[in-house]
């Protein structure tokens, strides 16, 4: 099943603010696939600001020579004195020479936007004369935030996808890497054998940046169902990109993915899986469920390892149940956490988000409704493009058990007396799949937790003047 | 374009953020696309401020680029104006506003007329200046506002305070130990019967700017931050300064006779020989440290320094004059200083560095094999791959730097924390050594300094024993002058007997 345009869940209030609030900028994505995908070189061409905002926000990992840089723009570029073309080459070569990467990914900001530098344009002449790909990403401020920054590239990245598998010998079809992993060490007949393990359907390939060790999970879950997963988007290398031919199906791990499907519905011709994401372990059955139902495969055994997972999880979920809990928003995880959360017994007045996407995010969206309703509890307000300063009267006024906040808001509301966790955790933690539920647990009990340990110290408000919030 | 990796100062923004955000009840709103407000993180979590950080952003996105601004900036403006009627709004541009090119001080104009706080637009270009040079121009353009604002109304105080005073001028948010400096220096002025008249920008009242000029005199304890306040008072209303960086022993008693001789000529009758003298001898422990055997025990040793001005020329001429220790190599990345800075320490090292890119001053650690470096996290970092113990000196610094405890650099106290910060440096390297000769735990392989090339001779087993053998610390420089003794003879493989020639020919 695919999605269904102009169809949004009708019971859930959705608000718009002001967009007053606080995020990281998108080029922000750097630091993470950098990571994930080994082989790649990110170059940023902005400004000192861009450069200032990765230093610090990476923190320590500047120090592991990372395979990411500036090009920093002066003023000749600005003025357009220097050629875009000649500058770009110098320092993509400086690069082929001292990384030799196997391709090297472009992220436009703000400034090569206004000042409307053509990267796209000039990308496929400069891999042309240097002989590396260049991935042309605008992951600006301007446009987006955070996490959006993945969906930029990734969207960009679907165009660089094979079109089709290598006709050659079977052994070439191994090279995905998961399968290679799956099959390692075994023998051509075990492999066949592996083969057997799986029910025939058409290829599925997936998309969203994951750590290895949880695509190592969702992988062998799908498994489990006899699911064969054909590829992932962004593979560990780029090298090694999956094959995407039209009519394949595609699926997305988050919830911030959406221009990423976009692309692959619309440029790929792919069919793509519209289901809840899964975070947490009812978002994984779900998103489990969905995946079996459209390939026509009878889920086996999902409730049971469901079940087992809460209970497993009983010793957190007690010191959250009937708690309450906001999103500031500034991720776009805000839905699927929230929706775990409630289901864990909390309750949550508002959740913000910057940017919604009811299309993409429909499953998810039916999910958390039917979740409030099964729980008993209010609907939240969704509050698309928030005002930080809004909210935090809002806050003042709801006093929340727990604010889930950007590291700007974190302290102040502390020194308030107001629990928060800081939203980026859950950005580079790992959350998905049945394993990592109590991850999420783990984050979000640690100020319950805290407090436990600090209790009738009788030092919560710890700022002088009545709240200023 | 430039390939950068790493950046010493920020972006101009950031300056003028600090100055702005260190003042009690002023507000910046910046001009900037989503996602510029990554300094209120910083504020947050490196100063664990309590506060919200008075800080906005007037969001520029494509909405903003097809219509202009103009409304939007002016409409937050006035929002926060009465939000949190603050006594000063500085609006502050980015990058992007620097070529987006819009009038923003029309915006600014307009803004006023329905504000009931002051608003202002920070005079500051992105591509001109960095986070120092904004900040400091900042500080002044506020300064100079409130002062001529003052004297217009004619509000202006008559006269001086009746006792000597300071205004203490450049201590702000983020600034590299600036709490401790601070309470550490008004500490002294208590010690010398000088009344702290004001502190800026940290933690003052823009209302109280035009009593400024009731002190005797200013003091810029910093390079970076306040020189051009201090310049503009000095110009404007005759107050003398002192820039002297009560900075070490040697630097703070210099700085206390300069105060001395301004209040003199002011008519008090003030002398401090006998207060330094007390201090030097008896309360800060450095002066004694450098006579004891600790201390002996530095002489002659190899450091490298490197930070901005301020730091970088005050630490240069401790270890240099006060400790006997020698610094090959000083630098800055305050390139826009570069001759003050040169002016300053040429006499204390054997070389000068000034330079933005990080990959020079590695590549200069790894080749000089200082025994240990004084430098910001950057550096700190380059000795960890090194294996050379650094202590950190200037910014840029992460959360570690902002110690809770009491930690001043400038003042005795000071001089006492200075000397301990040198003094475990060097000795965490010596023991390190001291562990190796007597064949500590050391199973590593030759180590081979990250940094500079492979080498491409070949050792045979013996005399790569031998090398296994050197100490830790010298055995980079054993085997890159072994090596190059062999390469100028055209020796393609190094053995035992090399090795001896090599060491009598270059004492390697
Ligand atoms: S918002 Fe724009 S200018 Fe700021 S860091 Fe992001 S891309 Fe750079």
């Amino acid at each position: 099943m695919t999605i269904t345009p102009n169809q949004t869940p009708s019971a859930l209030n959705f608000e718009c603010e002001t967009g007053n609030y606080h995020t990281f900028c998108p080029i922000s994505c750097v630091a993470w696939l950098y990571q994930k995908i080994e082989d790649s070189f990110f170059l940023v061409i902005g400004t000192k600001t861009c450069g200032y905002f990765l230093q610090n926000a990476m923190g320590v990992m500047i120090f592991a020579e990372p395979r990411y840089a500036m090009a920093e723009l002066e003023e000749g570029d600005i003025s357009a004195k220097l050629s875009d073309y000649e500058e770009l080459k110098r320092l993509c070569l400086q690069i082929k020479r001292d990384r030799n990467p196997s391709v090297i990914v472009w992220i436009g900001t703000c400034t090569t936007e206004i000042i409307k530098m053509d990267l796209e344009g000039l990308a496929p002449k400069l891999e042309a004369e240097i002989g590396i790909p260049i991935v042309t990403a605008r992951a600006n401020g301007l446009d987006y935030a955070f996490t959006q920054g993945e969906d930029t590239v990734l969207a960009a990245m679907a165009h660089k996808c094979p079109k089709e598998a290598p006709k050659a010998e079977a052994e070439k079809e191994e090279r995905n890497a998961i399968s290679k992993l799956m099959n390692f060490g075994k023998k051509k007949e075990e492999v066949k054998q592996t083969e057997a393990e799986y029910k025939d359907h058409t290829p599925l390939v997936l998309f969203g940046s994951l750590p290895d060790p949880v695509v190592t999970n969702l992988t062998l879950e799908l498994k489990k169902q006899g699911i064969k997963v054909a590829g992932w988007l962004p593979s560990k290398r780029f090298t090694e990109l999956p094959v995407i031919e039209e009519g394949y199906y595609t699926c997305g791990v988050n919830p911030f993915l959406s221009r990423t499907a976009t692309t692959l519905m619309r440029r790929r011709k792919t069919k793509l899986i519209g289901a809840p994401f899964p975070i947490g372990p009812d978002g994984t059955r779900a998103w489990i469920e969905k995946i079996c139902s459209v390939l026509n495969i009878e889920p086996q055994g999902l409730e049971e390892r469901e079940a087992q997972i809460w209970e497993n999880l009983e010793d957190y979920i007690k010191l959250i149940r009937g708690k309450s809990v906001f999103f500031m928003g500034d991720n776009l995880l805000e839905v699927s956490l929230a929706r775990f959360l409630i289901r864990c017994g909390m309750t949550c007045p508002e959740i913000g988000i910057p940017y919604m996407d009811k299309r993409y995010q429909k499953a998810e969206l039916e999910l958390l409704e039917k979740t409030c309703n099964e729980m008993g509890v209010a609907l939240p307000n969704i509050v698309e493009k928030p005002d930080n300063y809004n909210q935090l009267q809002r806050i003042k006024e709801l006093q929340p058990d727990l604010v889930i906040t950007g590291m700007a808001h974190a302290n102040p509301l502390e020194a308030r007396g107001i629990n928060t966790k800081w939203s980026v955790e859950f950005t580079f933690a790992q959350i998905h799949g049945f394993t990592n539920a109590r991850d999420i647990l783990e984050l979000a009990t640690r100020p319950m937790r805290r407090n436990n340990n600090l209790k009738e110290l009788g030092w919560e408000k710890l700022v002088k003047e009545e709240a200023q919030v | 374009m430039k390939l950068a990796y790493w950046m010493y100062a920020g972006p101009a923004h950031i300056g003028t953020l600090r100055v702005a955000s260190s003042f009690k009840n002023v507000h910046a709103i910046m001009h900037a696309p989503l996602g510029d407000d990554y300094f209120n993180v910083m504020r947050s979590m490196l100063e664990r401020e309590r506060n919200f950080t008075p800080v906005t952003a007037s969001v520029v996105d494509r909405k903003v680029l097809a219509r202009g601004s103009q409304e939007k900036v002016i409409d937050n403006i006035t929002r926060k104006d009465q939000e949190e009627r603050p006594d000063l709004i500085v609006l502050t541009p980015t990058c992007t506003s620097s070529i987006l090119q819009e009038d923003l001080q029309n915006f600014v104009d307009r803004a006023q007329m329905d504000a009931q706080g002051d608003v202002l637009l920070a005079d500051v270009n992105h591509y001109r200046v960095n986070e120092l040079q904004a900040g400091d121009r900042t500080l002044k353009q506020i300064v100079e506002f409130y002062l001529q604002k003052a004297v217009k109304k004619n509000e202006l105080p008559e006269g001086k305070t009746e006792k000597p005073s300071v205004n203490i001028i450049g201590i702000s948010t983020l600034g590299f130990h600036n709490q401790h400096d601070c309470t550490e220096l008004k500490r002294l002025m208590a010690d010398l019967g000088i009344e702290v008249n004001e502190v800026i920008p940290e933690g003052a009242s823009v209302h109280n700017l035009k009593n400024l000029t009731r002190a005797w005199f200013n003091l810029v304890p910093y390079q970076e931050l306040g020189v051009m306040t201090a310049q503009y008072l000095e110009t404007e209303f005759n107050m003398p300064y002192v820039d002297i960086t009560p900075m070490g022993v040697v630097e703070t008693a210099r700085c206390i006779r300069k105060i001395q001789q301004i209040l003199n000529a002011q008519g008090s009758e003030v002398n401090y020989e006998d207060y330094i003298n007390n201090q030097t001898l008896y309360v800060s422990q450095a002066a004694w440290f450098s006579r004891s055997i600790d201390c002996q025990n530095l002489t002659g040793k190899k450091a490298v320094v490197f930070g901005d001005t301020t730091h970088a020329i005050a630490m240069t001429k401790i270890l240099a004059r006060e400790m006997g220790i020698h610094v090959v190599l000083a630098g800055t990345y305050c390139k826009y200083d570069a001759e003050y800075f040169r002016e300053q320490v040429s006499e204390y090292c054997d070389e000068i560095l000034i330079s933005e890119d990080n990959g020079a001053i590695a590549d200069a650690i790894a080749k000089i094999e200082p025994a240990a470096i004084f430098g910001t996290q950057m550096e700190r970092h380059v000795g960890k791959r090194l294996n050379i113990p650094c202590g950190v000196i200037a910014a840029p610094i992460h959360i570690q730097d902002f110690p809770i405890g009491y930690k001043p650099f400038l003042g005795y106290e000071g001089t006492n924390q200075i000397a301990d910060l040198v003094y475990n440096s060097f000795t965490l390297g010596m023991e390190d050594h001291l562990l190796e000769i007597f064949g500590g735990h050391d199973t590593k392989e030759v180590i081979t300094k990250g940094i500079s090339a492979e080498s491409d001779l070949n050792w045979n087993k013996e005399a790569k024993a031998e090398l296994n053998k050197v100490p830790g610390f010298v055995r980079g420089k054993v085997k890159r002058n072994t090596e190059k003794f062999a390469r100028e003879r055209d020796i393609s493989e190094i053995t035992l007997e090399v090795m001896y020639a090599a060491k009598e020919a270059v004492g390697a």
